[in-house]
């Protein structure tokens, strides 16, 4: 590694209305490294990704250094120029595209006599696609590769661009496990052909394993450089939020407790066969498994809203057959969805709008929704859940990813459910926020409620849930008690 | 050959679909299967294809407009106005007044919708009722019979009678319309304009990040659906050998209809002009042969309507879905893991 850095910034301070997103941070970055950048959400992470793409100006007294020259005005194009990519989040890829042209698009843009040249942009999509060492059938459809493949595309639009510096903006916060390692293979593939990349992610498992150096921001503010070497995740987790989390398994006996749902050879065929266990009062059940190991279509099912093929659900010793989610619901069961973003939470709506959505029947007041009932269950969940807003009226986007899910949560225990279903429930949830999550699961569960906690994150389940049940393709392979394995053994048998 | 297939499904279905229909078109009656007839059909299918191709170019850029076939109409009678204070004009003085009037209607609506940012359907209903309040209000309903004689003469660039004493005939609306869908074509699939727009279409979002230019995108793809109703327009004129304020009144859902059925997708990012040219001639091809059949006219919308339905839910629904015994194992695994 050379000696002088890549990128180099000194004294960033950004200010937006008076609020200081950046404090006066600095950043470095030397060639071919692969560096984290840390920090919850609202830490000035991509406040700071946007300073160096040249989308905001930083204030006077800022030092900026790319490739041993100062820049004294970034430009989004200029940044371009340079070699600097942003893989945004969203990924910002055309759909009914082809791979080649979503790879080769700036072909498509700048062409000859403003005509597209079909043999460059496939010439560029195959050179970009070997050099990260992938084969993807350049001539199909976008859409019609999965999700991890198109991360890949992404970054091999990147290389078109003859990148020097990546950002990768978490590239991992949809991905399964293997396709994460795959990922991961990739970047240092990367990092070893000279192009710097920093990864932002949520995800510390594998910050640690793939970079070489993080810097951690919090509220604005530089906390400090460290070698990634040695770091432990809950000394990053300390890091970033300023606290201190212990975890510990909280798992006890229910065996005294009353059955309330009971699940005998439950089978759907392709999603899931043969699943039977019972879930007592105040248990809470985790359920882990890859991406494809039928978790969310078994919980699709006990909420109603699939029909079992063969089986039997039974809720509090009765048999239930239900014909919709509605009958689901009305027998009490609540569900989570695993994709609050577009399926949990109506996003332009108000926060008190998404909170009654599933109990709008219970604030009937002669066939019409009593304003004064609805504005007592809003405040009352609200503060219950300890949601931080500003007025119940606000929409819900407006909200970071930790209230709104605690909004989703409410939304379904306002039904008066036995059975809360809560399918990955931290996605995009901030590493401070999860720890509030999981704390008012622990609380739900302590004033009896029956949980069923789906997660493809082991630790999860190990730290939140009694038993723990692990489906491979459909099955149920075994079920663990927290407190007769370790995490790693519970690791290696989920990622085996 | 199978990506070609694979890449195109909705226009390969709706080939079939057309097959089908031809077939037994061809048993039911014994006029349907001549070549005479299959040139009535694309002389009477030239105008909605030009229509068409015009309004593919707006719905791959993300938008829709419901104004253009009034928008011809607006065309079509200042432009006779304009011929007749020129003293007649020409062929060449035509095709210049009416597209440029044309591409002016289109930029109207494409100002409306980008810079006051009202949505696509809301400002192209908007102006569809100012374009055809006005013309109604201006003309008072009134036609014009007494055009120019070169507007009103057939111009034949090819015929040829038939062994069986019909006439085949080769007319200026139908090559006027393969030239449009020529340009069309290369317009959105050889320039980098035409990828942008598909992009734009596609992802606004992801197009904005990359630099395209969106204002662009927006006058590029209503100017040209302005001015291919503005040709439309002239070539209806010619066709019909009049101008009839509210002729084409109501044309813009057939287009549309057709347009969608030919796989432009509502929402943008996909189309192609091949489906265009397809879904116009299977609505025409409907309609010739209940004519031929004897059909009463007042059953000819129920039917072309349950033909759409038919053909629309062919192309777009997952064929393992409507045929649930058709799936394979692989299908059925795929579907519940995506």
């Amino acid at each position: 590694m050379s000696d002088e850095p890549l990128l180099s910034l000194k004294n960033i301070k950004v200010t937006f209305g008076g609020v200081r997103a950046l404090k006066g941070v600095s950043f470095e970055v030397n060639p071919g490294e692969v560096h984290c950048l840390a920090g919850e959400n609202g830490c000035g992470k991509s406040t700071l990704i946007k300073v160096i793409t040249g989308v905001y100006k930083p204030q006077e007294g800022a030092e900026f250094f790319f490739d041993g020259k100062a820049i004294s005005a970034m430009t989004p194009t200029l940044a371009q120029s340079l070699g600097i990519q942003v893989i945004w989040q969203d990924l910002a890829l055309f759909g009914e595209m082809t791979v080649a042209e979503n790879i080769g698009f700036q072909y498509a843009v700048n062409g000859k006599y403003g005509l597209v040249d079909k043999r460059a942009i496939e010439e560029a999509a195959r050179k970009a696609l070997s050099r990260l060492g992938v084969s993807i059938d350049i001539h199909l459809p976008l859409k019609e590769l999965p999700i991890a493949q198109r991360q890949i595309v992404a970054i091999a639009r990147a290389l078109v661009g003859e990148a020097r510096l990546v950002f990768m903006d978490e590239p991992t916060a949809s991905l399964t496990q293997s396709e994460t390692d795959y990922l991961i293979d990739i970047v240092r593939n990367l990092s070893a052909s000279g192009v710097a990349v920093v990864f932002v992610s949520h995800r510390l498992a594998e910050v640690l394993e793939i970079s070489d150096r993080m810097t951690v921001l919090r509220d604005g503010a530089l906390v400090g450089v460290f070698p990634v070497e040695g770091m432990t995740q809950s000394r990053v987790t300390e890091l970033m939020t300023g606290r201190n989390f212990d975890s510990s398994v909280v798992a006890a006996d229910h065996d005294d407790a009353q059955v309330v749902l009971s699940v005998r050879g439950l089978t759907r065929a392709t999603e899931f066969e043969d699943i039977s266990f019972d879930l007592r009062r105040g248990e809470t059940l985790g359920i882990t498994g890859l991406l494809g190991a039928g978790r969310t279509e078994l919980a699709l099912t006990l909420f109603g809203m699939h029909r079992p093929q063969a089986g039997e659900i039974a809720i509090e010793g009765k048999t239930v057959k239900f014909g919709s989610n509605r009958d689901a619901i009305r027998a009490g069961v609540g569900y989570l969805s695993e994709d609050r973003l577009s399926l949990g939470l109506n996003q332009p709506q108000s926060i008190a709008d998404n909170l009654v959505m599933a109990s709008l029947d219970k604030l009937l007041s002669g066939g019409m929704i009593s304003p004064v009932k609805k504005a007592s269950v809003v405040s009352h969940w609200i503060s219950a859940l300890g949601v931080k807003i500003g007025t119940p009226d606000d929409p819900i986007r407006t909200l970071s990813g930790g209230n709104q899910q605690r909004v989703a949560i409410a939304k379904w225990l306002a039904i008066g459910p036995k059975i809360l279903i809560l399918d990955a429930p931290t996605v995009g949830v901030d590493v401070g926020a999860r720890a509030g999550i999981f704390e008012i699961v622990r609380k739900l569960a302590a004033q009896g409620l029956a949980i069923i906690l789906i997660s493809d994150e082991p630790p999860e389940v190990y730290f939140n849930a009694d038993r723990i049940i692990h489906m491979v393709e459909g099955r149920i392979r075994a079920t663990y008690d927290p407190r007769h394995l370790s995490l790693t053994e519970l690791e290696s048998a989920v990622y085996a | 050959m199978r990506r070609l297939i694979l890449g195109h499904t909705t226009e390969f279905t709706l080939l079939a679909v057309m097959v089908v229909l031809c077939v037994g078109l061809s048993l039911a009656t014994d006029r349907f299967f001549t070549i005479s007839n299959a040139f009535d059909v694309l002389n009477v299918s030239a105008v909605n294809i030009i229509f068409a191709v015009g309004l593919l170019v707006v719905l791959i850029s993300g938008g829709i407009d419901i104004s253009f076939a009034v928008a011809a109409s607006v065309v079509q009678y200042i432009t006779a106005l304009a011929l007749g204070a020129l003293g007649g004009g020409n062929w060449a003085e035509g095709f210049i007044i009416a597209g440029a009037i044309g591409i002016g209607l289109g930029l109207i609506n494409a100002a409306l919708v980008y810079r006051l940012h009202i949505i696509s359907i809301v400002a192209t209903i908007s102006t569809f009722n100012i374009f055809f309040g006005l013309l109604m209000f201006f003309t008072k309903g009134v036609s014009i019979y007494d055009l120019p004689e070169w507007l009103t003469t057939r111009v034949v660039f090819f015929e040829r009678e038939m062994a069986d004493g019909s006439w085949i005939e080769l007319t200026l609306p139908v090559v006027v319309m393969i030239l449009c869908c020529l340009a069309t074509w290369f317009m959105i699939s050889r320039t980098t304009i035409g990828r942008q727009l598909y992009a734009f279409g596609d992802n606004p979002e992801g197009a904005r990040r990359f630099g395209i230019n969106i204002a662009a995108m927006h006058y590029i793809s209503f100017g040209w659906m302005g001015l291919m109703a503005g040709i439309a327009g002239l070539m209806q004129a010619h066709y019909a050998e009049e101008v009839v304020p509210n002729a084409l009144y109501g044309r813009e859902l057939d287009v549309l209809a057709a347009t969608v059925l030919g796989g432009a997708r509502l929402g943008g990012g996909k189309g192609s002009v091949i489906g265009c040219v397809l879904g116009v001639l299977m609505v025409s091809i409907t309609q010739n042969g209940l004519n031929l059949m004897g059909v009463s006219p007042f059953a000819f919308k129920m039917i072309v309507g349950a033909i759409i339905l038919i053909a629309i839910t062919l192309s777009s629904a997952r064929i393992d879905k409507l045929f649930p015994f058709l799936a394979t194992d692989s299908t059925k695994r795929k579907g519940t893991h995506q």
